[in-house]
């Protein structure tokens, strides 16, 4: 089964390259072949000269960043992006959500909708759609929100999963904030799951972790293809009897997803380490199991400066109801899990510690709420990797951040004329902000 | 393949006394790799109203010169062909049946003078092979300084005109991305028919972005009339225009002197780089500078900066567009402070670290803003910053998140900042910063406009020639005062705003 990529907007299609590049990467180096042809068969279609075409759609509102993708993509010649797979235009969006969703989307609508459908007609079944873009611009934002509306209505059936790259705080677009207020709450009506990576937190990653001096985004974009690589590359799952799962989109949603009011995920990849420092580094699956359980409940995004002081409540003996009193200050309570581990002895490994239920929130069952993948191959160079898609309560303070300074903006209304030209008006700022509000404390409330 | 860019057009206005600021921009066709037929770009269309000849002089050679440099740079390379291609691209048009290595003949730009000095001078010196005739419209006798003059005489002579030029130009353009308008308005050509020339643009072309870079009289200006010019432009300008770049001669002038000083001071470790200096018209191609080209360089140097993200490759573009979006959070508040760093590079090839952090403080002191404004001291509504060169990131993350405590900005956007990165730096340079800055700080130029008005006002001096012209009426006065006026107002209730802790907006409240 395959997923297609829906890459929208300079982010969408920058990050989009890199993932292709790590999953090409690895399904070249692995000495497996049944892992190495269905990785393949997932993200690739193999034309009559042997050649491999990513299953992907470019898209974006001008012309340059999707010209360098491609030649980029093209430049090892292992991999490349199909001739037709692509659409820009010469305009942009110019930061404008409004722009993109009111005026460029219904636009090309057709354009569009109609090079996704030769893509998802070149898999031979479909597991479900994967459409990457940036919340703080227009294009992605905007756009990608319109064609995420569209593929439902086209494709009502399957899954479609939204890879999200939130900004830096300090702002990398004045109006970011109110881009990504409209943009997330369309999406939750419209995803069946959003997976989000911020680039603060990847940035950190790079300084600490990976040790790169002059961070550019070429560095932050290559570790979130790293992680995405390694959520979305095979892997067993517990009932898949020895065969790589057929749909990581579905399981993905199916194990983590269980309620429409909680679709944010996140994800942490353990171990993180520059080039130079793997061929020094011996990881055990303990090792690297216990740092990612603390990593979780503490909220910490990397092996750093995690904060051993936030403990698991104690479990309540049988037939006490459990009370919210796990919801202490500093703990990440879970709604769901997913644990995947990549690499050696991986059998061997002691999951235990995920499965405990003070982790998780009391209305759903704590094996409902933990699942696992694996396989004995190593992922992109490391040994051993362990890898942890999160619904959590990891997003919430960063949303409300960005809910936060989106409506002071609009308290004193900066910025609306440019919005309210193209369409959109007060009334729709206000919905989305409520329909955030109300996610928000759902979360909360885990 | 081939980047596609975008293309630059312009139109300019020219007043007897004012000398025209010329940049050679072309529509630009770029070539396709795979099939040879080239393929349009998107377009900018620069429209120039003259220029204070007194001030600012002409200087059509500097882009002109900067393409033919830069051309021949490239010309050798296939990889920088891309390069050259998309960045004259921006400002050239290239066709197909010519071979890159000559400059093109048709230039779109749309000449206008109402005296023909200026565009003759340009006819005849070295970028004549761009202009044609068709792209002039120019009368005799000039605007005598008489904002009414240029704006309703030679406005509804030329109207027609002028609306044909400019439909023509832009049909051509496979899509027009904006209109930049340079004028000055201290005189009666680039401020009357300039301003007139906005309106019909806004007229034609609603839903283009009109950019207008626009030189302001400086205290010691000896055109009588130029606070009345100016103030009747800046109704039109709050009016019709997106945004605004506002710049005073007498910033450029210390800004030339400044470099000069340094260029002679002799200290060692203090030469600087041939060529690399904003105001040198690098590659220019005629020999002797006249006055007002270092000026006029540096302002060349602005546009060239705005647009490069449009003309070249990078990890964070931002195009045209999304600096009105960003930095105009209200309509009539578009007024954006810029400032080029640095001003030269140094013959000392190693750049360190502290240099580059060094450049981003140069951007915010108040001795590299073209207007005469210190807007450390003042509050900021939103800013931009335009890196070109080889800085990352995570540089401009670091220069944000130290410079950020001290700039004061309004309390809905703590975080007011918009960056761009471009990879490819400008001639001479290894990286270069350009800073717009919507900010509180031009409110006093505003005021000074506004006293200066009002003395010639109360005595109504000069009234008369204004009165005199058909169109014209006493009301288009007080309308203008009254419109600088409120925008003041508007940028005074935010001052007030400046050091008061000002509180959250209360969220809403959902129901649990």
């Amino acid at each position: 089964m395959s997923i297609v990529t829906v890459q929208l907007g300079q982010c969408g299609n920058q990050v989009g390259q890199e993932l292709f590049e790590v999953i090409s990467n690895d399904a070249n180096d692995t000495q497996r072949k049944v892992y190495s042809e269905c990785s393949s068969e997932r993200f690739f279609n193999e034309t009559a000269n042997r050649e491999l075409v990513a299953r992907s759609v470019l898209i974006d509102m001008e012309p340059k960043v999707i010209s360098q993708s491609i030649a980029k993509a093209a430049k090892f010649g292992k991999w490349r992006y199909g001739d037709r797979s692509h659409f820009s235009q010469k305009q942009g969006s110019g930061n404008n959500w409004a722009n993109g969703y009111c005026v460029h989307g219904p636009r090309h609508e057709e354009v569009v909708m109609d090079i996704v459908r030769r893509e998802v007609e070149n898999c031979d079944r479909l597991a479900g759609i994967m459409a990457m873009m940036s919340v703080a611009g227009g294009t992605g934002s905007g756009v990608g929100t319109y064609v995420t509306q569209c593929l439902r209505d086209a494709y009502p059936n399957s899954f479609i999963l939204n890879h999200l790259t939130w900004p830096y705080g300090t702002g990398e677009v004045i109006v970011q904030n109110y881009n990504s207020v409209l943009t997330l709450s369309h999406l939750y009506q419209l995803s069946d799951a959003i997976l989000v990576h911020e680039n603060d937190t990847v940035h950190k990653i790079c300084a600490q972790l990976m040790n790169i001096k002059h961070i550019s985004f070429s560095d932050v974009n290559k570790v979130i293809a790293h992680q995405l690589g390694s959520v979305l590359q095979p892997a067993l799952t517990g009932d898949s009897h020895g065969v790589y799962n057929r749909n990581p989109i579905g399981e993905l949603m199916s194990s983590l997803v269980c309620h429409p009011e909680y679709k944010l995920l996140s994800v942490c990849n353990i171990p993180q380490v520059s080039s130079s420092s793997m061929a020094y580094s011996m990881f055990t699956w303990p090792g690297l199991l216990k740092h990612l359980r603390q990593m979780l409940i503490a909220n910490a995004k990397m092996e750093e400066g995690i904060d051993w002081q936030v403990r698991a409540p104690s479990l309540q003996p049988e037939g006490i109801e459990r009370t919210r009193s796990h919801r202490r200050p500093g703990f990440n309570t879970s709604l769901a899990n997913l644990l995947i581990l990549r690499g050696k002895d991986v059998n061997n490994a002691e999951i235990s510690g995920f499965q405990d239920p003070s982790l998780y929130t009391p209305w759903l069952p704590a094996d409902e709420a933990f699942s696992m993948w694996k396989t004995p191959v190593p992922f992109n160079k490391y040994e051993k990797s362990a890898i942890l898609v999160s619904n959590s309560q990891t997003l919430l303070r960063p949303l409300d951040n960005m809910v936060g300074k989106a409506w002071n903006m609009f308290a004193s209304r900066a910025y609306i004329h440019q919005y309210t030209k193209f369409g959109i008006s007060e009334e729709d700022f206000l919905d989305s902000f409520t329909s955030l509000e109300q996610v928000i404390s759902s979360y909360n409330q885990l | 393949m081939l980047t596609q860019g975008n293309s630059i057009l312009p139109i300019s206005c020219c007043d007897p006394f004012n000398p025209s600021y010329h940049m050679a921009v072309k529509r630009a066709s770029s070539f396709s790799q795979t099939n040879g037929v080239p393929s349009q770009m998107t377009v900018v269309v620069p429209c120039y109203v003259c220029i204070s000849r007194r001030r600012v002089g002409g200087s059509c050679d500097i882009t002109g010169g900067r393409i033919q440099s830069l051309k021949a740079r490239v010309n050798s390379s296939d990889e920088l062909l891309r390069h050259f291609d998309v960045c004259v691209c921006l400002f050239v048009c290239v066709s197909a049946s010519h071979p890159l290595t000559r400059l093109m003949s048709s230039l779109q730009a749309v000449l206008v003078d109402m005296e023909e000095g200026v565009v003759n001078e340009i006819l005849q010196g070295p970028l004549r092979e761009l202009f044609d005739s068709t792209q002039l419209i120019t009368d005799v006798s000039g605007s005598g300084n008489n904002w009414a003059v240029g704006h309703w005489t030679y406005g509804s002579a030329y109207r027609e005109q002028i609306v044909d030029q400019l439909r023509r130009a832009a049909e051509h353009c496979d899509c027009l991305q904006c209109f930049f308008l340079i004028h000055s308005m201290g005189g009666g050509t680039g401020s009357g028919l300039g301003t007139c020339v906005l309106k019909l643009l806004e007229e034609e072309f609603p839903e283009v972005c009109r950019i207008v870079t626009s030189v302001y009289p400086s205290a010691e200006d000896d055109v009588v009339t130029s606070p009345y010019n100016s103030v009747l432009a800046m109704r039109e300008l709050t009016e019709h225009a997106d945004c605004v770049l506002p710049v005073e001669n007498q910033s450029l002038v210390d800004i030339v002197n400044k470099i000069k000083h340094m260029s002679h001071s002799g200290k060692p470790g203090s030469v600087i780089k041939k060529d690399s200096a904003i105001i040198s018209g690098q590659g220019g191609v005629s020999g002797a500078e006249k006055p007002f080209d270092a000026m006029n360089n540096i302002v060349a140097n602005l546009l060239l900066n705005i647009t490069s993200s449009a003309r070249f490759e990078g990890s964070l573009n931002m195009d045209l567009n999304e600096i009105a979006m960003n930095l105009v959070p209200f309509p009539r508040l578009h007024y954006l402070v810029p400032s080029l760093t640095p001003l030269y590079t140094l013959a000392d090839v190693n750049i360190p670290t502290r240099r580059l952090d060094q450049m981003f403080t140069d951007a915010f002191s108040k001795d590299h803003q073209l207007i005469r404004a210190d807007p450390k001291h003042s509050l900021y509504l939103a800013c931009a910053l335009m890196v070109r060169g080889n800085v990352q990131v995570s540089d401009l993350r670091r220069n944000i998140e130290r410079l950020k405590p001290m700039l004061p900005f309004v309390s809905w956007n703590q975080e007011g900042w918009k960056t761009g990165l471009c990879s490819v730096p400008p001639v001479g340079h290894s990286h270069s910063l350009l800073a717009l800055a919507n900010n509180t700080c031009v409110k006093p130029t505003f005021m000074e406009l506004r006293d200066h008005f009002t003395k010639l006002y109360r005595k109504k001096a000069h009234m008369h020639h204004y009165l005199h012209v058909d169109g014209m009426e006493q009301a288009c006065f007080t309308e203008a005062i009254s419109s600088l006026s409120s925008l003041i107002e508007e940028y005074s209730q935010l001052d007030a705003t400046k050091d008061r802790l000002m509180p959250d907006a209360a969220r809403l409240n959902i129901a649990t």
